[in-house]
């Protein structure tokens, strides 16, 4: 259906978001994978939703691709639903899946012009290869590809049909740094120009940077929300250094201003935290010295989204 | 954010600016199956499984006195070992296919294109009807020089029988190879075709076995295939509905039980 205003035709679902979220719930036999998600996606940015292995990332993503039906709750892509209404959101929406996923023989120029050949007007296959670094791999075997080349390939099959919205699904696992900064920038020139991008990271850095809006998720839940400046804003000054691991903490508090506190964060990692002042800097630094060694990488700080992150999903090891 | 696009960027200001759609149906669906008739062509297990063995089964069977056939045999043999292209191409072959492409995500990428469902499956048959076209092209060449004189009369009662045969073993190859473990379908689908090629009525005629058995070699889709093609191609006689209702049968009940079991991954 379409609303006439003027002359203009307008499509119902224009301003929708691009992905809205209500109370998501996704079991799987005994173990709740999802449980009361909400989130929304503007048209035009980007969104990062980041929790560590098992936090209900890619269910999420997939219920919002149509691939996983909830069990609870209400999911709208372009206001559709990813279920019922996939044919006709299908074309309009660019999947990159966890892990890529191309025939084992083919090569990776057949790939990408087989997903062209799906799309009314495709990017220019050739172009895509080349910027991709993917030009040296064009008659190379899926199978035979390295995983960073998988996952671009992944990603050329997602853009290539010009899509509104798109999903990336931990896009830069397994890549080397170079191809990283290539997804970075990706993402950043998509956009710019106008298509919306969810995507899931355990990477602080990346949500850092790339994302409007952070979504942190824990255990199927949203445990944070907000943009990284939001997310990272605290009234806490900390001053960080590493120096030699195993140092006495207490004789630097004693000699430090009061309300100043000094801990040991990782082994040879240490932050002070309160009012930071260049009288701290000296202190900690003449502190350094009495033990023969230097304090490294000496910086004042606000709490990084990696601080945030750590603080709500707790510092163990996830299986 | 900050910003990642530098003015140096790679990617000009509008590289990317929406222009969804999806492409033609006929340009996917052709598209598609090309490069899954390519990926056989080219896939050396497969080329074994589809033209190699079937080939010297049919040299061999043709010239030396191995089957109770009447001579000419190659007049037996053909029709018979066209039957076993058939299985090999649309059920182990496909089988394997399939169950390495769920294995490696494809059918997940495919999934999230515009292609529709019907143009995925349909790709699929198209490219095993092609493979099996250039498999009789050539079994039937090898066998016009062993002498075979086909009844011309047959002709149309064994391109009727040879769809439903691919019919019938493709629903049970996508069965085999859409639900279970890559290397499991690699086993099943594998032994199956031993199986089938000895004692499902395909190289032995269902008379030669025991009456016990030779019974439910009848109801097989592969003994049904064999006879049924034996009988148009070498006598010109269509068999009449048993062998049409037995591969109908078996497309049916394995195609509806696919559609329920058939995963993406």
């Amino acid at each position: 259906m379409t609303v006439r205003l003027g002359s203009t035709v307008v499509s119902p679902t224009a301003d929708e978001p691009a992905v809205q979220v209500r109370g998501l719930v996704k079991r799987y036999q005994t173990t709740v994978a999802v449980n009361g998600l909400d989130l929304t996606l503007p048209r035009g940015q980007v969104l990062a939703l980041l929790g560590p292995n098992g936090a209900g990332k890619t269910t999420t993503v997939e219920i919002c691709e149509g691939f996983l039906r909830p069990d609870g709750g209400s999911v709208r892509v372009l206001g559709l639903d990813p279920v019922s209404d996939a044919s006709r959101l299908r074309p309009r929406v660019g999947i990159m899946p966890q892990g890529g996923g191309a025939y084992p023989g083919v090569g990776a120029e057949e790939m990408l012009r087989l997903v062209a050949a799906c799309a009314a007007s495709p990017l220019d296959v050739d172009w895509l290869l080349r910027v991709l670094g993917l030009d040296g791999a064009r008659r190379t075997r899926y199978k035979r590809l390295s995983g960073g080349q998988k996952q671009r390939l992944s990603l050329a099959c997602a853009l290539v049909g010009r899509p509104e919205l798109v999903f990336l699904d931990e896009p830069t696992a397994g890549m080397d740094p170079q191809s990283r900064l290539l997804v970075w920038e990706l993402v950043a020139a998509l956009r710019a120009d106008g298509v919306s991008v969810l995507l899931t990271t355990h990477l602080m850095d990346e949500a850092e940077e790339l994302a409007d809006q952070v979504v942190i998720v824990d255990h199927g839940a949203v445990v944070a929300r907000g943009s990284p400046a939001e997310l990272t804003a605290t009234d806490d000054q900390q001053l960080r250094f590493r120096t030699r691991p195993g140092l006495d903490v207490d004789v630097l508090a004693s000699a430090l201003p009061a309300g100043c506190a000094v801990s040991e964060t990782r082994p040879g990692a240490y932050v002070v935290r309160g009012t930071i002042t260049p009288q701290v800097a000296s202190t900690v630094t003449a502190w350094c010295a009495r033990h023969e060694a230097y304090a490294q990488d000496m910086r004042v700080a606000t709490r990084s989204l990696e601080d945030v992150f750590l603080d709500l999903t707790g510092r163990e090891l996830r299986s | 954010m900050t910003d990642v696009l530098s003015p140096e960027s790679r990617f000009a200001p509008g590289t990317f600016t929406p222009s969804p759609g999806r492409g033609r149906v006929t340009r996917m669906l052709f598209t598609q199956a090309r490069t899954e008739l390519l990926l056989n062509l080219r896939h050396a297990e497969q080329l074994l499984l589809t033209m190699i063995i079937p080939m010297a089964l049919l040299v061999g069977l043709s010239t030396l006195p191995l089957l109770p056939v009447d001579e000419p045999r190659v007049d037996s043999v053909a029709p018979r070992v066209f039957a076993l292209a058939v299985i090999s191409t649309a059920f182990t072959g496909q089988a394997i296919m399939l169950g390495f492409d769920r294995r490696y995500g494809v059918l997940k990428r495919l999934a999230a294109t515009a292609l529709p469902r019907w143009s995925m499956v349909g790709a699929r048959v198209l490219a095993n009807l092609a493979i099996v076209a250039v498999q009789l092209l050539l079994l039937g060449v090898v066998a016009a020089f062993l002498g075979w004189t086909p009844s011309l009369a047959g002709v149309a009662g064994g391109v009727c029988l040879l769809l439903l045969g691919v019919a019938a073993f493709g629903a049970l190859g996508v069965l085999v190879g859409g639900a279970l473990r890559a290397e499991a379908v690699l086993a099943i689908a594998n032994t199956v075709w031993f199986v089938l090629l000895l004692a499902g009525g395909v190289v032995l005629p269902a008379d030669s076995l025991p009456d016990g058995l030779a019974v439910v070699v009848r109801l097989l889709p592969s003994s049904a295939l064999a006879e049924g093609m034996e009988s148009v191609l070498r006598e010109g006689v269509f068999p009449g509905w048993a062998p049409l209702v037995v591969l109908l049968g078996w497309a049916a009940v394995a195609g509806v039980s696919a559609v329920r079991t058939t995963r993406l991954t």
